[in-house]
């Protein structure tokens, strides 16, 4: 099949970027990247500058590949990443556009590559259990429900990927935070520090330049796991009863 | 010179640690805030080494070159972690757990580590629970398990399939609360490309900041290695794209010993290769073998007609079907160890039966299990057992839900329907035993040099059991660095903050500044990726499932000839001081193509079978491996000489508690 690729392309943070038109070969089985490898190989052959993107596991686990298609971040494909899509699902002759993340707090860093440090600076903030190695009592001294290891787990399937950010409006992050938020409060380990946290995670959210959530659940349509706006309910209960609590004291 | 001392405690096995615990060296809290470690990737091994040294009070600088370290590749693990709880009342014990990583391996693993680690196993899950991983939950809230690899005890905790994501979130949390502590400075996007020894101590490395391209030392104490394994100097492989060598490979330059190289593991359930623009292979879980039945067609005219898209499989009659797994093992038929299911795979594809384009596949077949599930539910709902539809369709539900997630995986992948079709699968690389060589402490022949997780070869021999890996790699940095690590650190109390101005670190900068500088002259005309897959099928023909003398040294041959051509024809383009991936590749390639020439090395040197090593010249009457006890028990770690060929050195291996045993499944 054969191709029109339209790519942004940024030599670096600080350029401005632009569009740029590929032409490229392509078949079915390929995956998304793959098919950009089949690109870069071209490009390197013509001694160019081969287009950067990110990309690592390939299997939709490690939340690193990130870009836009055709306005839908991941992909048209639901609960995809873009590693897990293939072309079997774009028709010969399509021109499909291909753009980075877009956020004030992910930077474009090259071309397609974004930088989401503020993601990681936000877990640093709270998204943990303060306990040190060696200080775990047995793991069957905590009786955890079917039902709430489910809904744990289900939060804590969150790869970090961002998309969810690139999907919002107004670039919030609230499902990202919120899935964290969750993960832990749903979990008797976790709710010994649920309120610090939760006020840490959102104050660090807000320094990092997220927009604000005016529910348009954007977020829940684009992310790739799944990963439920009902946290965000959750994460605002959390919140509130924190802030609540903290001026009783 | 390389002299190998394992430093095994004395005293009978179960005593070991405990007593190597109560009487190492400590180092007392206000001395710990003065040295400084370096920790090296921060996957399983090294997040949970870097947060529990932190904790401790050490100085910890952690490097990545992701861009967080909640990305490593221990991300992709599917099926879970074992551990010696014996939770499920079966009889399981932290001897029986020795005893099956010790025979899993083949005996050609360290008996002392193996307990060890055994030991530890039950600590990890309470730490992890008290984490938050959220692991599979039973009825009434305990812990849940499941059985894995052939073992016959249930030990396995998991998370549904993504126990390395879960378990790795959980390590990486524990790091961010040390970054957020002060405790860790992290680097993330820092590729480390050298290792500076510093008067025969390991005191720092050199990075490149993949983002910028600068080049910087870094200085501390000792130096950790957590970089994982090399399975990608086979190009496709189920490892992550960027897994590479280089940290293990440019210690073992400087003088560390690299260890049974050529161990490695071949994984008997991938989704095959479908084209050459193919660049990693995806895993299927070892489980779906519980229910799919492995087969290919018995005549060639069948075979062409699939290939050819005349017949479809399910057009192929029962009769004219080989079951091979089931003919040839009859006693543990699919479920044979992942070594033999490989080699079995690849004999029949041998033989010309494969049933792809490719002809590297094989089926992997539900029908008879949606059936006989089928069956089983429309009975027990007093259904008609002989409605076929229905049959199908309760059968399938039952399937679903034991599989479901995977066969999502397959169909997003390939596009076939495996309800209906059977799995096309072929064996693929999927994990290294080899690394390098480590004493008890997890110390390197290089003093200062540790290295834990999947890049030493500590304890699995020849032959890793599935659900080990995430095991070993918390256990080495959980529970035995943070006390092992001691038996250096004590020792520089008195040393003053190390720093990176001796002329040892600028010239280190140099050289590695030199080598970048070579690999974007060269300016050639050929692609950093092609040479990687060419070097990735050399190493896969001739020291993949099967080796043989002739093989290796052709093997080893035409690696030479395509290495020479890579430093004289690949094309790099950009500059250095710049985001780069492909300089990046291009240095990890370099290195890869030393380390694969190593391995042929070793599988030439091992003139036996054993564990993921099958020597045809040494096999059993009816083709299966044979073990040489007498020769070959023992680890072979190799001095890299540059040009010179490569120097061996063994350790022996001693087998006090255990009887070598040979492995039959017939
Ligand atoms: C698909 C798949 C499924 C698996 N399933 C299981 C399973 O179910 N159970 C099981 O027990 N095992 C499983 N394994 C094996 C297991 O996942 C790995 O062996 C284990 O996770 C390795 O952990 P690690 O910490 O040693 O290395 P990794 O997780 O690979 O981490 C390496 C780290 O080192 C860093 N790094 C490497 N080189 C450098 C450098 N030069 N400079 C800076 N940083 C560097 C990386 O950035 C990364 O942070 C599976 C493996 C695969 C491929
Ligand atoms: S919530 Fe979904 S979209 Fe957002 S980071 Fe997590 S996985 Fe990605
Ligand atoms: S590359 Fe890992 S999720 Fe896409």
């Amino acid at each position: 099949m054969n191709l029109k690729l339209k790519i942004w392309r940024q030599p670096n943070k600080e350029a401005k970027g632009k569009f740029e038109v590929y032409e490229v070969e392509a078949t079915p089985e390929m995956s998304f990247l793959e098919m950009l490898d089949v690109l870069n190989d071209q490009i390197i052959e013509e001694k160019g500058n081969p287009i950067a993107f990110e990309h690592d596991c390939r299997e939709g686990i490690c939340g690193t590949c990130s870009m836009v298609i055709n306005g839908q971040p991941h992909g048209p494909m639901g609960l995809t990443t873009t590693c897990q899509l293939h072309m079997r699902h774009f028709k010969d002759g399509d021109t499909i556009v291909i753009e980075p993340f877009r956020a004030t707090a992910f930077p474009v860093l090259k071309d397609l590559v974004v930088d989401r440090d503020s993601f990681d600076r936000i877990i640093q903030s709270g998204g943990f259990v303060s306990v040190g190695t060696g200080q775990a009592p047995d793991g069957n001294s905590i009786l955890i429900e079917q039902e709430v290891a489910k809904d744990a787990f289900d939060a804590a399937s969150c790869i970090g990927c961002g998309a969810c950010v690139a999907a919002c409006p107004n670039a919030s992050a609230m499902l990202f935070v919120s899935a964290k938020v969750a993960h832990l409060a749903y979990l008797p380990q976790g709710q010994v520090e649920a309120s610090k946290r939760v006020k840490r995670m959102v104050h660090q959210m807000d320094r990092e330049g997220f927009g604000n959530c005016s529910n348009t659940y954007a977020c829940e349509a684009e992310c790739p796991k799944g990963i439920s706006v009902e946290n965000i309910a959750k994460m605002n209960r959390e919140y509130f009863s924190s802030v609540i609590g903290s001026q009783k004291k | 010179m390389i002299k190998l001392d394992a430093k095994i405690p004395e005293g009978s096995l179960a005593e070991k640690w405990k007593k190597y615990k109560s009487s190492i060296d400590l180092v007392a809290p206000n001395n710990k805030r003065k040295l400084e470690v370096i920790v090296v990737g921060t996957g399983l091994a090294g997040a949970s080494a870097a947060a529990s040294l932190a904790e401790l009070g050490y100085k910890v600088k952690a490097f990545t070159f992701h861009d967080s370290p909640r990305r490593a590749h221990s991300i992709a693990a599917q099926g879970g972690i074992n551990a010696a709880k014996n939770y499920q009342n079966d009889g399981d014990s932290v001897y029986r757990l020795f005893y099956d990583t010790i025979k899993g391996g083949d005996y050609r693993s360290r008996e002392a580590n193996v307990y060890r680690l055994a030991e530890v196993s039950a600590n990890i899950i309470d730490q992890c629970v008290a984490q938050g991983v959220p692991f599979a939950r039973e009825y009434g809230g305990t812990l849940d398990n499941r059985s894995f690899g052939g073992v016959q005890v249930s030990r396995t905790f998991y998370a549904r399939g993504q126990t390395g994501q879960q378990l790795l979130i959980g390590a990486y949390q524990a790091l961010s609360r040390q970054v957020s502590l002060g405790n860790v400075e992290m680097y993330n996007r820092h590729e480390m490309l050298d290792l500076v020894m510093v008067e025969n101590k390991a005191r720092g490395i050199v990075t490149r900041n993949l983002l910028t391209g600068e080049l910087k030392s870094h200085a501390a104490h000792c130096v950790v290695l957590a970089t994982g394994g090399y399975g990608n100097v086979y190009y496709l492989s189920t490892n992550a794209m960027n897994c590479n060598v280089s940290a293990a490979w440019r210690a073992a330059r400087r003088g560390a010993a690299m260890a049974n190289p050529c161990f490695c593991q071949i994984h008997p359930t991938c989704i095959p290769v479908s084209g050459t623009y193919q660049s990693k292979l995806t895993l299927m879980s070892e489980s779906l073998r519980n229910d799919g039945r492995v087969w290919v067609p018995k005549k060639m005219e069948d075979v062409e007609a699939i290939r050819e898209g005349s017949k479809k499989p399910t057009d192929i009659p029962e009769d004219d079907r080989d079951y091979y797994l089931e003919r040839k093992y009859p006693a543990f038929g699919n479920l044979v160890p992942r070594d033999v299911a490989s080699r079995a795979a690849k004999d029949v594809c041998d033989e010309g039966r494969g049933v792809n384009k490719t002809g590297l596949a094989v089926y992997l077949d539900f029908e008879d299990a949606i059936h006989r599930y089928g069956k089983a539910e429309a009975y027990s709902a007093g259904k008609d057992s002989e409605d076929g539809e229905l049959v199908r369709k309760l059968g399938t539900k039952v399937v679903e839900a034991k599989y479901g997630n995977l066969f999502e995986i397959y169909e997003k992948i390939t596009g076939d329907n495996p309800y209906v079709t059977p799995m096309r699968i072929y064996p693929a690389i999927h994990y290294t035993m080899g690394g390098l060589w480590v004493d008890y402490n997890l110390e390197t022949t290089l003093p200062g040099l540790f290295c834990i997780g999947e890049a030493n070869f500590s304890d699995h021999g020849a032959n890793r059991l599935g659900a080990s890996a995430l095991m070993q790699g918390l256990a080495d940095g959980y529970f035995v660095l943070p006390y092992t690590i001691g038996s250096f650190l004590s020792k520089e109390i008195k040393t003053p903050a190390i720093t990176d101005d001796s002329s040892e670190f600028k010239r280190v900068i140099e050289e590695v500044k030199t080598r970048l500088e070579n690999l974007l002259a060269v300016k050639g005309d050929r692609s950093v990726d092609s040479f990687h897959r060419e070097l990735g099928l050399i190493i896969w023909d001739y020291c993949g499932m099967s080796r043989n003398e002739e093989g290796l040294k052709k093997g080893r041959k035409l690696l030479k000839e395509l290495k020479k051509e890579f430093y004289s024809n690949v094309f790099v383009p950009g500059e250095m001081n710049e985001y780069n991936p492909e300089l990046e590749k291009a240095s990890r390639v370099a290195d890869f193509f030393e380390l694969g020439e190593l391995m042929i090395v070793d599988a030439l040197h091992r003139e036996e079978s054993c564990g993921g090593h099958f020597r045809e010249e040494s096999q059993t009457e009816d083709n299966e491996a044979k073990r040489d006890d007498e020769n070959y028990t023992y680890v072979a770690a190799w001095e890299w000489k540059g040009e010179e060929e490569p120097l061996l050195h063994k350790e022996p291996l001693e087998f006090e508690n255990v009887e070598l045993k040979t492995r039959s499944y017939k």
